[in-house]
Formats: structure tokens, C-alpha cells, sequence
């Protein structure tokens, strides 16, 4: 158990491309960090990089007290779970899971009871423990993997896209199972994913990662009510968030859309940005139907999506023509080019500066 | 209904099989019933006459201790030829496959001495270890010891069991490279978060995981030094000193065109193509068995 500290940590290849500019992140001492943002943006090599995988070009990380820039991956005092697993195929699971113990010289004896344990925690039965991983189901290999990391009972678990192999069913399954875990054992975890669900549900706190940069890091409450760029409003929600380019009026109290629709503005908050062309953002569920029928905000369906549990309506405001997703809760008949009146709560709008990409106040 | 395709009769695929089938009855099934035939067959040195035997031949080879000797020169030089370009290519393949700089330029340099002609390695091996001309011979020399493949038995083995070596070795590192680049890397970076070090890792990850691919060579090796090696003997040693160096496809050859005992000699060969009929079985049975990763 140990804290970890990312401090300004940057990576150059030798080829002169940059794939992580500065990141400074100080994950707390049994924290489940999770690092999220579209592929390319340098999650995994981040985390290649705290494991040793990877070299650290500028920068310090330190896991516990120690500084471990320059320590093999052995002697950092980690555990990883690797995306395809990384089974050793021709050993059993028994030998997988004791094959680090192994090296580091425990006795037999002692080797026994903590993959006994580890197989316990995991409900592995001694039968599965004598298999080879190729007799195993995915979410069996899974669990070995997790397994093989559980038994070294290292400082930090580092964990990179580990359920993107299984299907989606056993994926919602194994996201609770790593959850309750990493809750039970309190180990400092790092979690790599692109899947903001998975990120949304794991982590105590997320690092939105774009092209090397850190966007946004916070719970996921936060990120969710107060997205800080364009770019982690986007990613994070389902559907996701409606943007249209809108006009701020001269008394910073409402924000009108080209086409005519109008919202009111949380007070005193915009007043210095009076007469500002923003990018608007709205959550499809933060838009509900309004019984006041006002004329100025209403929606014009062209297209209904039926899920069950949630009514998802494109449309979009008068005369303007960017696409807006509305997600009514329930079963709602909405025939096309139904007009619909809509309304929102002021502190649910997200104004952006449509230039740096960031949040307004 | 889908309308059934009819074709007529067409010499046509006869045409394209043709050149296989000839090749294969020309230079393949003929010959080798021609041994079989006159492997029961005793023919006087002129050709003049010949007498059916049955196995005769058969039975005087498993009691010339001359044969058996040959039998056992063979097995201890293909195990040597085998081990040895086997070892050194798994070395080489071993540190190709960690080098990231230069790596093409590696490769194609060890690949060349595949290229080469059998008898032209034994040629350049010859030149360079004559007794009296050799630049080997000479650095031996200054350092005392004196080098002469052409008188000692021993040094013979040494000159052709290294020259065939190293002709395979070529073959044998393309193998070993690819199926080490085939491992996922994440296996080895997981063994390296384990706690094992290179050695290590290549001794309980690497080489385990690339088993079939070794025993594959093994069997190609052995094959190799048991009858693709008649050049390089021929160029080096001619099977001397004092037959310190015949093996038993060399011997074919000299008890039936030196020698003229052509039914000895047939009789010979049927026996080196049931070696080689059983090396394939056991090639073909084992190799099936994949490993997955």
C-alpha cells in the first residue's frame, strides 16, 4: 500500500514524438484512479510508464517514498493486469499465479497458501487452479490474471483495458468484481480504460487524457456537473452532450440559440460575459418536457429512439439546424415533427469559450 | 433452384498436373524402385552378370562392422551438427530478436550462409584450414597447435561437423526468430513485473514456448546431417582419414560407385530411405500438436 506521485512526468520517443506533455497527479494511498480518454491519447503508455514498461524521459514518480524512475519493473512493487492477460500458456494456473512468488524465493509452503487465498477471494476451485488458461473461459482468465496479481500483494495494482476482451455482459460482472476488490484488499490501483462507463463506475477519481495532456481531474460527479473543456464534456455521459454555437445576451441573463430558442441563465453568474457568442452544451437528460408550453423552446422531432427504460428524441430548436438529442425517462409516443416544449434548469447549461475550449465560470 | 454446374471432359487439368507427375515418376519413383529391385541383387564389378539374392545384401551389411561403424559416425555427427547449429542459432536468435537498432541488417547477414552450395562451404572451410595453406591452420599454429584434419581422425570430424553447422545455422535462426517474435510481448513484460530477469525469462517463458518450433528443427537437422551433407564431405574429406569421417551417405556412394558393389550399395540406401520415411512420420505426427498462446 503506498501512495503514488506523478510529478511533471513526460515522454518523448526517440523519434521526437511527444506522447505525454507534464502529467502531475498524486494518487492517495487506497485510491482507484482511473485513466480514461479516447485511443491514442496516451492512457496506456502512462500507465507503461509507472510499471517501468516504458522510460520516463522527464519527470518523477514516486511510489511510497521512493523515487523509481530508474527501477526495473521487478523492483517497483507492482502488480499488473494486462489487457490480453498475459498468461504464461504453457503452465497451469496454479504455477501462473506462483511463478512471481516463485522467483522471489518464498518457500513452497507459503507459496501454497497465498495462491490458495488469492484462488479463494477469486472462487477458483483446486480443480480449475490444475488447468491450463486455454481450458479457462475469458472471465476465468480473468480472474487468474487478477489472480497473479493479487498473490504478489504488491504496493499498486495497475490495470490496462482488462475487460476489453470480454463481452458485455461478463464485462458489467467482472467492472463489480474489480471494484469490490480493490475495496476489500484497499491496494493503490490505476485503471486504464476507453470506456467511460467503466471509468464512471470504478473510480474514485478520473484523469481525462487527451493527446498527452490532462483535461480534467476529479471525481466523476464532478466531471459529470462540471465538465472543464469541450473535450471531457463530450466524452463523459451517454448520450452525449449537445452542442450548438449560441449568443449570450446584453445583460448576461439568458442564452439564445440562432434559431430562436432561449434559456435563462443562472443569475449573476455570466454578467461579464454579456454579448458573448459560447458554445452551448446540454445533457440530453437534463432537458425535460415542459408543462408551460413555452413557445421559445421547443423541439421539432425528427427521429425517435425507443429504448425501454428511456425515450431518446433527435430533433432540433426552430429554424436552427443543429442536432439535439433530448432522453425523456420512460416510454413516451412521440410522433415525428411533434413539436415539443422543453425546459431546463439554469444551472444544468454548460457555457464554453468556443476559442480556448474551455468552461465559462 | 440453383441451376447444377456441369463441366465437361477436359484434358486440360491432366495438362497442368502433368510436369509434377513427371518429375515425380522420372526423378523420384523410378530410381527408387531401381534400388529397391537391385537392392536384392548381387551384379559382378563388370555388369557382365547378376543373381537374385533376395536379402542377402541385407544380411552381410548388418554384419560388416564396417557399416555398423558408419551407423554410429553418422549418429554422433548429425547429433554434433544438430546441437551445434541448433545452440549457436538459438544464441543468435536469442539477441536478434532484443536488438531494435540495425535489426534488418542483422538478419540478412545471418541469413546469407544459407545460400551457399554445400560444396562450396566445404571448399571455403577447406581453404581455411589446409594444413599446409590455411589462414586457421596458421593462427592454430602460432598459438602451438598443430592442426592436420587430413591425418587425424578426430580434427576430420571436427572440419566437417563445424562446416555443415554452420551452413545450417542460417536456417535454424530464421526459425528460432520467428517463433520468439510470435510470443506476445506482454508475456515477457509480464514475466519481467514477475521479478525474472532475462536469463530467466528466456529459460522458463521463451524457450518452453518455442518448443515445437525446436523439436520441428530438430528433425530438419537431423535429416540434414544425414543426407544433404554428402557435399560438404566430399569437398572436405572424402570420408577420410581412414574413413574416420564416413557416414553413411557417403558410404552409398563409395562402396557403389568407387567401390562397384551396386547391390551393397542399393541395399544401403533402402535402408537410409526408411530412416528417412520414419523422421518424417515422427515430423508430421508431432508437429500437428500446436501450442497456443
Amino acid at each position: 500500500m503506498a501512495q503514488v506521485r506523478l510529478d511533471n512526468l513526460k515522454k518523448t520517443y526517440p523519434n521526437g514524438f511527444k506522447a505525454i506533455h507534464g502529467v502531475d497527479v498524486d494518487i492517495q494511498d487506497g485510491e482507484f484512479l482511473v485513466l480514461v480518454g479516447p485511443s491514442g491519447c496516451g492512457k496506456s503508455t502512462l500507465l507503461r510508464m509507472i510499471a517501468g514498461l516504458e522510460s520516463i524521459s522527464e519527470g518523477v514518480l514516486t511510489i511510497g517514498e521512493r523515487q523509481v524512475n530508474d527501477l526495473e519493473p521487478a523492483d517497483r512493487d507492482i502488480a499488473m493486469v494486462f489487457q490480453n492477460y498475459a498468461l504464461y500458456p504453457h503452465m497451469s494456473v496454479f504455477d501462473n499465479m506462483a511463478y512471481g512468488l516463485k522467483i522471489r524465493g518464498i518457500d513452497k509452503s507459503e507459496i501454497r497458501e497465498r495462491v490458495k487465498k488469492a484462488a479463494d477471494i477469486l472462487e477458483l476451485t483446486d480443480e480449475q487452479l490444475s488447468r491450463k488458461p486455454r481450458q479457462l473461459s475469458g472471465g476465468q482468465r480473468q480472474r487468474v490474471a487478477m489472480g497473479r496479481a493479487i498473490v504478489r500483494e504488491p504496493s499498486v495494482f495497475l490495470f490496462d483495458e482488462p475487460l476489453s476482451n470480454l463481452d458485455a455482459k461478463l464485462r458489467v460482472q467482472m467492472r463489480i468484481e474489480i471494484r469490490q476488490l480493490q475495496e476489500r484488499l484497499g491496494i493503490t490501483s490505476v485503471y486504464v480504460t476507453h470506456d467511460q462507463v467503466e471509468a464512471m463506475t470504478l473510480g474514485h477519481r478520473l484523469v481525462v487524457l487527451n493527446e498527452g495532456r490532462v483535461e480534467q481531474l476529479g471525481t466523476p460527479i464532478e466531471l459529470y456537473e462540471r465538465p472543464a473543456s469541450l473535450f471531457v464534456a463530450g466524452f463523459i455521459g451517454s448520450p452525449a452532450m449537445n452542442f450548438a454555437t449560441a449568443q449570450i445576451n446584453g445583460q448576461g441573463t439568458a442564452v439564445a440559440l440562432p434559431g430562436g430558442a432561449e434559456f435563462t441563465l443562472a443569475e449573476g453568474v455570466y454578467p461579464s460575459h454579456a454579448d458573448r457568442t459560447v458554445t452551448l452544451g446540454i445533457r440530453p437528460e437534463d432537458l425535460t418536457l415542459s408543462e408551460k408550453a413555452q413557445d421559445n423552446c421547443v423541439l421539432t422531432a425528427s427521429l425517435v429512439e425507443h429504448l425501454g427504460a428511456d425515450t431518446l428524441v433527435h430533433g432540433h430548436f426552430g429554424t436552427d439546424q443543429t442536432d439535439m438529442t433530448v432522453r425523456l425517462s420512460g416510454i413516451r409516443r412521440v410522433e415525428k415533427a411533434q413539436q415539443l416544449p422543453l425546459e431546463i434548469l439554469p444551472e444544468k447549461l454548460h457555457l464554453f469559450d468556443p476559442e480556448s475550449e474551455k468552461r465559462l465560470a | 433452384m440453383l441451376k447444377r454446374v456441369h463441366f465437361g471432359p477436359s484434358v486440360l487439368p491432366f495438362l497442368l498436373v502433368a510436369p509434377q507427375i513427371i518429375i515425380t515418376l522420372v526423378f523420384f519413383i523410378w530410381p527408387t524402385s531401381h534400388a529397391l529391385y537391385q537392392s536384392l541383387l548381387i551384379e559382378d564389378a563388370f555388369g557382365l552378370s547378376t543373381e537374385f539374392v533376395w536379402f542377402e545384401n541385407f544380411e552381410v551389411l548388418f554384419e560388416d562392422e564396417h557399416y555398423l561403424g558408419a551407423f554410429e559416425r553418422t549418429t554422433i555427427f548429425s547429433l554434433l551438427v544438430a546441437s551445434s547449429s541448433m545452440g549457436f542459432s538459438l544464441v543468435l536468435a536469442a539477441m536478434a530478436d532484443r536488438v531494435i537498432k540495425g535489426s534488418m541488417a542483422y538478419r540478412t547477414f545471418l541469413i546469407w550462409p544459407y545460400a551457399v552450395a554445400p560444396v562450396v562451404a566445404g571448399a571455403l572451410w577447406v581453404f581455411m584450414l589446409d594444413p599446409t595453406l590455411g589462414i586457421l591452420t596458421y593462427g592454430l599454429g602460432a598459438m602451438g597447435y598443430e592442426w592436420n584434419h587430413k591425418l587425424n581422425g578426430g580434427e576430420a570430424m571436427g572440419l566437417v561437423v563445424v562446416a555443415a553447422a554452420w551452413k545450417q545455422v542460417a536456417y535454424n535462426f530464421l526459425f528460432f526468430l520467428a517463433a520468439m517474435q510470435s510470443i506476445p510481448k506482454s508475456l515477457i513484460e509480464a514475466a519481467a513485473i514477475d521479478g525474472a530477469g532475462p536469463v530467466r525469462r528466456f529459460c522458463t517463458i521463451i524457450f518452453p514456448l518455442i518448443s515445437p518450433t525446436t523439436f520441428f528443427l530438430l528433425v530438419v537437422n537431423v535429416v540434414y546431417a544425414f543426407f544433404d551433407t554428402f557435399g560438404i564431405i566430399h569437398a572436405v574429406t572424402q570420408g577420410g582419414p581412414a574413413k574416420s569421417t564416413e557416414i553413411l551417405v557417403y558410404k552409398v556412394y563409395n562402396d557403389g560407385f568407387v567401390g562397384l558393389d551396386l547391390g551393397g550399395s542399393a541395399a544401403q540406401s533402402v535402408i537410409l530411405m526408411i530412416i528417412v520415411i520414419g523422421l518424417t512420420v515422427i515430423q508430421f505426427k508431432y508437429i500437428e500438436k500446436k501450442v497456443e498462446y
